[in-house]
């Protein structure tokens, strides 16, 4: 077997992949949170943010088709783990407990990721491509550049569109307060040693993307942001 | 019909025998080898070894055991660890010590040539062993480590933590795997071996029953070999798992083989004593823990207070009374005969009254909490899991258990029954411990006939046989057959009104009673009117429900404990035989005035090597009488 | 004491099997989970009914045969505990017990709580093992092993071939027992000729019987009764990445095919 064919065909390779494309989805969102943060630094800082991000056409399309790539390699392989693993077990036990000692999050990374694929669809229809709020791609700013900002602060004004955006990050935490420490695991990456690190900072980065984005929601509803 | 048992020993001095007879024995031709079919039964140490071995050799190996798997033979349950005469410790050990070692821990009945090959081939299996990766303890400059074991004076045994036995299991277990995946050996599990079959005096194939289809079926090969482990199961409480049994030898035995010396049985003192009647097996727990803990009762008949609440000056540390240079370590027949003793006296302790302390205080107080921790942890809480006691706060209650059978199928030098073509390995044998085995020892016994004995015992058979293999329609397995599934017929017919577990438990009883550490010619006769009753009774009354074609655990027991019925009187026919006492047999009429083993060499130097004669019959007895060139008799003391 | 217990029951592979309650009475809590269950089998057999059938041999908790779940957990409530040393003492006058096999595809039942594993020694025969042919071997203290390397060795080598990681593990994955193996021989010098080949092959051959991926959940190692560590997954992960970057674009070699 070739290299790329033990990583695709064997479970740990499939493992390796989840991994690598989970980290690289981490940093998106990570980046991804620290630029949204910048709604409040006021409408220019975010919508300058924004317009530079798009203006080479060439960078954001190779940049939109890699995430897409890894986004569909993390979902696809983990579609072909979910279905292994219940064909592993395809009998339940006779009593209702859940299996000793798995964290809540980690029995519930499918369920977490699927939810966070319907928000990510729900978020690009909505921000990106404009099909829930056509007339968002035409707001503009005073330099004539989109304004993300005032998207932004229409957006989460609805309290619906607000609230399915705080239950996602719900999830999203929870999806990576396992999937960060379970993909140093996954790489072999964890042993004695920085164990304890590995596991403090994947909490530390989960719980800041959580409070940056529900910030950014919360101060919108709240009114703090307008 | 009297057997001619030659032991065929080689010629020359006792340290040359095994090398002139290696470099004297005939070769199979490489090319074929591979038209030979061997059948190895039992995949414990001894034949888990043996097995991969042949098959390196390129031997065609079949393999049997009775469990899912052959990692789980009972070997896996050895603790304490495996002796060998590497004298890493530089602290004076030598192939000759450990050979005069293990011949006088043995009461002088064990043949001499075979002891010297077992010492001389010990250095070999530390090797062969580390290098398959067994984590053997070290130092922390990488050696390996060593320690003293069961009362020897020089540091021999090597072991992994408390597990000495499961790693070394496991180790021969993945050199079978190896030989498995490359298809040099079939593995046949859960597969219980019922017959052995003989074509024109040779054996020649076995017969089993798949435990999972209840199929009986036939192997056909040029070559048996036996390595089924000891029958301690026939006391029903023991140290052995559930499944050992005496089936294998015993079918063996009916066949024709010689069964040697079976009333040397051992007994271990540090076992957790019995709860109730609900017992199922005893839990041996590492001699080791006599290193640090100190053995006493009360000096006061029926004391029935605390261990805390009895001073120091009402203790009767017995065996550093009695035993003063060895103490608390004195050799496992002594210390369990010695708790016996208290406990006859009325002076046992726990619910019961049959058990003794085991008692760490002193050194606790000595050493600290930490390092006793350190060193006995597990079996501390081993202990609490069983007993729900914590033995940092109070003494170990401990009471000897049947651990071990010195006794087997008569064998020669070159592990050969007196059925050509029928070998007999580890346990199984009547081996080189003659009436008493020391710690550590079995291990190296059964990895050594397994690895560096039958390799070149078995070669050389082979070459200087012709090879005449039968197939499996040879009527001999036919009729074989037959009578097996007659007997499983019938086991399955009776419908009677006690279950076979209930019937085990009763030998056991007769057993342990009578025939258990301390034997006399009264209790032994009792023994012998009571053993015959109880088997007929089990033929007549017998519960086994269930089918013969399925999974039946229940008609596995019962085939097992059919034949533990019939042995068990063969074990104390033996007994009362032998007027003497040595090793694992006390004949309490044989005892000094301070009741110390008296051994009849004059009479008794010889090993019994019984012949069956029928079932209702006395068995003939023959002798092989031990002839010592190189070390002289002496009396066992441990003063 | 008395319980009530729920029992499951089944044929043998190809029936459907169900829970049948039982009731076990005058149990002493000195008894073993096993002696408990001996006791209601001898009571079934007095009134016909076939006994249950469970795996267990040693009944010390190292041979690795037995194998219940008991309340939905494996080997029951103790930690570190297998269900041979499981003492009644554990549970309390009223209780009411499930019991259970071992479940996963890999381990088919044979018979009420009975399964086949020998998928585990499929796996050790792909490669669970250092080959060194008998009387290869150079003196033992030729090869030094370091303390605290041959230690952690004897900590996977532990394992006893259960498969209670397989059955409490969500996803019915066997990463804790290959790990054990795979960390046991990684580690020692003896074990690094064939260290890739071994994690290539034995990973493979755990794929092939079916059993599931890992996903961190860490049922296995609680459930364990020789607490083998998490981080031997870990360190199996990285030697299977390792190995297939050294092995990736050379061709697929079966163990020992290369001659014994
Ligand atoms: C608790 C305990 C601790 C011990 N500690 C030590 C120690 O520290 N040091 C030491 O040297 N010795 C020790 N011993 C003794 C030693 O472990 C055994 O004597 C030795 O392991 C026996 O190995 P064996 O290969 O002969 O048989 P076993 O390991 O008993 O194997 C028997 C094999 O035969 C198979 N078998 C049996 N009957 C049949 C049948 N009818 N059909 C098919 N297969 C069958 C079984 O499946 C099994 O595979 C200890 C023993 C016990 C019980
Ligand atoms: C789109 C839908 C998604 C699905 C269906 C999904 C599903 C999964 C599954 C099943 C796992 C394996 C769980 C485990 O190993 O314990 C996983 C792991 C992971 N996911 Fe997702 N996920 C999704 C989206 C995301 C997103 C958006 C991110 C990042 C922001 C992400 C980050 C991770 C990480 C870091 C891991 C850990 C990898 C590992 O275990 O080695 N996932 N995901
Ligand atoms: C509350 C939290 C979030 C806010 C406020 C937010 C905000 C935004 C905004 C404003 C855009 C549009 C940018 C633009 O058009 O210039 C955007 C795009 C995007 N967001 Fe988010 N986002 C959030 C969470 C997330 C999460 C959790 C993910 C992924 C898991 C995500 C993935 C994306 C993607 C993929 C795009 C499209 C980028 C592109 O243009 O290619 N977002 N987000
Ligand atoms: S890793 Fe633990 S649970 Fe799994 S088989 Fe080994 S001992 Fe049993
Ligand atoms: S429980 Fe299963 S998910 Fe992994 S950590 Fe253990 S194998
Ligand atoms: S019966 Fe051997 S481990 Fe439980």
């Amino acid at each position: 077997m070739t290299l790329i064919a033990r990583f695709f065909n064997s479970t740990l390779g499939k493992k390796y992949i989840m991994a690598i494309t989970g980290f690289l989805l981490f940093g998106f969102v990570l980046v991804h949170v620290l630029g949204n943060l910048q709604i409040f630094l006021g409408a220019d800082a975010i919508n300058e943010y924004a317009e530079l991000l798009k203006s080479k056409a060439a960078l954001l399309w190779g940049a939109r088709l890699g995430l897409l790539t890894i986004a569909m390699l993390h979902i696809v392989t983990a579609i072909q783990l979910v279905r292994r693993n219940r064909a592993a077990r395809p009998v339940k036990y006779g009593t209702s407990k859940a299996p000793v000692a798995a964290s809540l999050s980690s029995r519930t990374a499918a369920i977490s990721g699927t939810i966070l694929l319907a928000f990510i669809i729900f978020h690009l229809l909505h921000y990106t491509v404009g099909v829930i709020n056509p007339e968002f791609l035409l707001l503009r700013d005073a330099q004539d550049r989109h304004d993300v900002f005032g998207m932004m602060v229409r957006g989460f004004s609805n309290p619906f569109v607000a609230s399915f955006y705080l239950l996602a990050m719900v999830l999203l935490c929870l999806h990576l307060s396992h999937g960060v420490s379970s993909m140093f695991q996954s790489l072999g990456l964890k042993s004695g040693a920085y164990d304890k690190v590995i596991d403090r900072v994947a909490k530390v980065a989960a719980a800041g993307i959580f409070i940056g984005n529900c910030a950014i929601v919360i101060a919108v509803l709240a009114g703090v942001v307008k | 019909m009297a057997l001619t048992l030659n032991s065929n020993i080689p010629s020359g001095s006792v340290g040359q025998k095994w090398g002139k007879y290696k470099q004297d024995s005939k070769l199979v031709n490489p090319a074929n080898k591979r038209k030979y079919e061997v059948i190895v039964v039992g995949t414990g140490l001894a034949g888990a070894a043996a097995a991969a071995t042949l098959s390196e050799l390129g031997y065609g190996v079949k393999a049997f055991c009775y469990q899912d798997s052959p990692r789980r033979a009972h070997s896996i349950a050895a603790q304490g660890g495996i002796n060998a005469a590497k004298n890493y410790q530089n602290d004076g050990d030598s192939v000759y010590r450990l050979f005069y070692d293990t011949i006088k821990g043995g009461d002088f009945r064990a043949r001499e040539a075979n002891v010297h090959r077992l010492a001389e081939v010990s250095v070999n299996i530390i090797d062969q062993c580390a290098a398959q990766g067994v984590p053997f303890a070290r130092e922390y400059g990488g050696a390996l480590s060593n320690r003293s074991f069961g009362g020897a004076q020089v540091s021999r045994t090597f072991y992994a933590r408390g597990q000495t036995g499961q790693q070394l299991l496991l180790g021969a277990y993945q050199a079978l795997c190896k030989q498995i995946a490359v298809g040099g050996v079939q593995m046949f599990p859960r597969t219980e071996m019922l017959d052995v079959v003989i074509v024109d005096g040779y054996a020649k194939g076995i017969v089993v029953r798949d435990l999972v289809t209840g199929k009986i079926s036939s192997h056909a090969a040029d070559a048996v070999i036996l390595a089924t482990g000891g029958y301690g199961n026939v006391f029903f409480l023991s140290t052995n798992a559930q499944g050992c049994n005496v089936t294998a030898t015993h079918r063996a035995y009916k066949k024709g083989a010689a069964f040697a010396n079976p009333c040397y049985t051992q007994i271990h003192p540090t076992c957790i004593p019995v709860s109730g009647d609900h017992q199922s097996k005893l839990t041996l727990m590492s001699e080791s823990l006599r290193n640090d803990g100190r053995v006493w009762v009360s000096k006061k008949k029926g004391d029935d207070r605390a261990p805390a609440q009895i001073a120091e000056d009402e203790r009767d540390y017995f065996l550093e009374r009695k035993y003063p240079s060895y103490g608390n370590l004195a050799p496992r027949d002594i210390a369990s005969r010695a708790a016996k003793e208290a406990c006859d006296d009325g002076r046992g302790v726990g619910s019961t009254g049959l058990g003794v302390y085991l008692d760490f205080s002193a050194s606790i107080g000595r050493l600290g909490e930490d390092k006793i921790r350190e060193r006995y942890g597990n079996l501390f809480d081993m202990y609490e899991r069983i007993t729900g006691d914590n033995a940092y706060r109070v003494p170990m209650r401990i009471f000897p258990a049947v651990h071990y059978t010195m006794g087997g199928l008569w064998v020669d030098y070159n592990l050969m029954s007196n059925i050509p073509g029928l070998f007999v390995l580890g346990e199984a044998n009547f081996s080189d411990h003659g009436a008493n085995r020391l710690g550590a020892s079995a291990l190296m016994q059964g990895l050594a006939d397994g690895y560096f004995v039958i390799p070149y015992t078995l070669g050389n058979f082979f070459a200087s046989h012709p090879q005449n293999r039968p197939t499996e329609d040879h009527p001999e397995f036919k009729q074989t057959e037959d009578i097996i599934n007659a007997r499983v017929q019938k086991l399955l017919s009776i419908r009677g009104k006690r279950t076979v577990r209930d019937f085990h438990r009763s030998l056991g009883k007769i057993m342990w009673g009578k025939c258990g550490m301390g034997r006399n010619e009264k209790g032994l006769q009792e023994a012998l009117q009571e053993i015959p009753a109880l088997r007929q009774e089990f033929w007549e009354n017998v519960n086994v429900l269930g089918e013969q074609e399925d999974f039946n655990q229940a008609l596995e027991q019962a085939g097992r404990v059919a034949d533990f019925l019939e042995f068990g009187e063969l074990l104390c026919y033996d007994a009362l035989h032998r007027e003497e006492s040595c090793g694992g047999h006390f004949r309490e009429e044989y005892q000094t005035e301070d009741g110390e083993a008296l051994r009849k060499d004059d009479k008794f130097s010889y090993v019994a090597a019984w012949e069956y004669t029928g079932v209702d019959s006395y068995p003939e007895l023959n002798k092989e009488s031990l002839v010592y060139e190189e070390v002289k008799m002496a009396t066992r003391s441990y003063k | 004491m008395n319980l009530t217990l729920k029992v499951w029951r089944q044929k043998n592979a190809t029936y459907e099997g169900k829970f049948v309650t039982y009731q076990a009475q005058d149990i002493s809590p000195d008894m073993s989970f096993l002696e408990m269950l001996d006791v209601v089998n001898e009571e079934l057999q007095a009134k016909g009914e076939e006994p249950i059938a469970f795996d267990h041999d040693c009944r010390e908790g190292i041979c690795g045969a037995c194998s219940l779940v008991i309340n939905g957990r494996p080997h029951g409530p103790m930690d570190a505990c297998t269900t041979c040393q499981l003492h009644m003492r554990m549970f309390s006058n009223g209780d009411t017990i499930t019991i259970e096999p071992w479940r996963a595809s890999a381990f088919p039942v044979i018979k009420d709580l009975v399964t086949d594993r020998r998928a585990f020694d499929r796996i050790i025969q792909a490669g669970g093992f250092i080959s060194v042919p008998t009387g290869a071997a150079p003196d033992a203290n030729a090869i030094l092993v370091p303390k605290e390397e041959s230690d952690k060795a004897m900590d996977a080598a532990q394992c006893i071939g259960c498969g209670a990681c397989v059955a409490a593990c969500k996803n019915g994955s066997a990463m804790l027992f290959v790990a054990a193996k795979v960390g046991h021989l990684g580690l020692l010098p003896q074990g690094q000729p064939e260290r890739h080949r071994r994690v290539l092959n034995m990973v493979a051959q755990m794929d092939e019987e079916g059993f599931g991926a890992c996903t961190n959940t860490g049922s296995c190692s609680a459930a364990c009764p020789k607490e083998i560590s998490l981080d031997f997954i870990a360190r199996m992960n990285r030697d299977y990445f390792k190995a297939s970057l050294k092995e990736g674009f050379k061709k697929e070699k079966k163990a020992g095919s290369d001659g014994a």
